[in-house]
């Protein structure tokens, strides 16, 4: 049996004196481990941080073995924001994320172009916590809980969407929501707009709101908790916004 | 068949790295053949560390005092401090010499993967020497890696900045290196490192 595609590096785990367990997002192949040999030497440990964008070959003997990766590097994406505190929190978060929540060896292809507009985004802009947001309701949408923000649960209404319904995951109205306002989520105009409009308070809102989904659809569902990756994110981006409200 | 003692021996020179059964044998091997010039001195030099060896409470340091050599020497610079990972980086910076400060080891570093949060890591103890210490600089001497730099995020905004400078190891390219050979990471780090030329 054999592989090869591009792929991102989710996660990889020293095993043994010089190998590492090494989990990768392909498109084609979905979330995949594999023995990496050497993994944890000098020379191929750069290769195998977490969002490198690397091109896979998997070989084993049968399908259902664990199998051996061989890795090239394509872009370094973790080099590219070592220094920037913020956007390697959000490097670790989307990959911890990925790697906690998606099924093992089943394609997800969205989910992968995702990350991979994610990581661009991380070294060039300022968009990113936007992207990171969006990226995360895509995820959520694949997994089969999307959410919908396109008109109003109880009205109808496509304008003034300003809650999410915690239970149904659809957008409520602000005159809808009025009474209900303490137990709804607030929903980021962003989410319904273009990129551009968003603000660091907006994208921290929207991590929370994703966050939420994740927790109740997701982790609980199979008695697990987020990532530390996500939660230290959210909780600097939080900090960063209410740092400085600026533009994102 | 072999010597039960001879047996248990191997399995636990197996265990160390860059050692696996053949090789043990190997090493057993070789040490019964020289017994009086290197079984019995290792069996000494074995039990002297066991006994002596012991973790400073100050740095983290393996030293038969405590505090070890490095804390106690009154010519080194108690003000700067410089966080390792572990002491194999430690004795790593002491062979270069040129580092005259004091240490600091964590023990490890952040990483979401295996469970290892702040409180693992002797994060709060480095406080705590920039809190009562007059500590001027901290060096973070970690991996140019994700959980590395992921720590040394953390540490310095644990650090109290106004009171103490904190400064990181520059990432790049290494003496000897050329760049033909250089990984992406590295090259694109070094660039963005880049510096006037005196």
């Amino acid at each position: 049996m054999e592989w090869t595609d591009d792929a991102i590096i989710l996660s990889s785990r020293r095993h043994g004196e010089s190998s590492s367990i090494t989990t990768v997002l392909s498109p084609e192949h979905g979330r995949y481990a594999g023995l990496v040999r050497g993994g944890s030497g000098k020379n191929k440990r750069g290769i195998l941080q977490a969002g490198n964008h690397v091109r896979v070959q998997w070989r084993a003997r049968l399908p259902e073995h664990l199998g051996t990766f061989t890795c090239e590097l394509v872009h370094p994406h973790a080099a590219m924001v070592l220094s920037d505190p913020l956007r390697l929190m959000a490097l670790s978060s989307s990959c911890a994320v990925a790697d906690s929540v998606l099924p093992e060896r089943e394609p997800h292809p969205p989910v992968y172009e995702g990350l991979q507009v994610l990581l661009n985004s991380l070294g060039q802009g300022d968009f990113w916590p936007l992207i990171y947001v969006k990226w995360e309701l895509g995820l959520l949408g694949e997994l089969g809980f999307g959410l919908d923000f396109s008109e109003c649960a109880a009205t109808g209404r496509n304008d003034d969407l300003v809650y999410v319904s915690p239970k149904s995951g659809k957008a409520v109205s602000a005159g809808a929501g009025e009474p209900y306002k303490d137990r709804l989520l607030p929903l980021p105009g962003f989410l319904h707009g273009s990129a551009e409009e968003g603000t660091l308070e907006d994208a921290a809102d929207g991590a929370r709101l994703t966050g939420y989904f994740l927790n109740n659809h997701v982790y609980e569902q199979h008695g697990g908790t987020q990532p530390e990756a996500r939660a230290r994110f959210v909780q600097a981006l939080r900090k960063t916004a209410d740092g400085s409200p600026r533009n994102a | 068949m072999q010597n039960a003692s001879i047996d248990q021996l191997t399995q636990y020179l197996a265990k160390l790295p860059g050692l696996g059964p053949r090789s043990a044998r190997r090493v057993v091997l070789y040490l019964i053949k020289r017994q009086e010039g290197l079984l019995r001195p290792l069996i000494k030099a074995l039990d002297a560390v066991a006994k002596e060896i012991r973790t400073c409470a100050t740095c983290g340091n393996v030293d038969t005092n405590d505090p070890c050599g490095v804390c106690s020497d009154v010519k080194r610079d108690h003000k700067t401090i410089c966080v390792v990972e572990d002491v194999a980086d430690l004795w790593a910076l002491e062979r270069t010499g040129i580092f005259k400060g004091v240490y600091h080891v964590l023990g490890g570093t952040l990483s979401a993967l295996d469970g290892v949060g702040p409180d693992d890591l002797n994060i709060p103890g480095l406080v705590r020497r920039t809190e009562q210490g007059n500590v001027g600089e901290v060096v973070l001497a970690l991996s140019a890696t994700v959980d590395g730099q992921t720590t040394a995020h953390y540490i310095a905004e644990c650090i109290n900045r106004d009171a103490t400078e904190v400064t990181a190891l520059a990432h790049g390219v290494p003496v000897g290196g050329e760049l033909d050979y250089l990984d992406e990471g590295t090259l694109t780090t070094a660039l963005r490192a880049r510096r006037g030329v005196s």
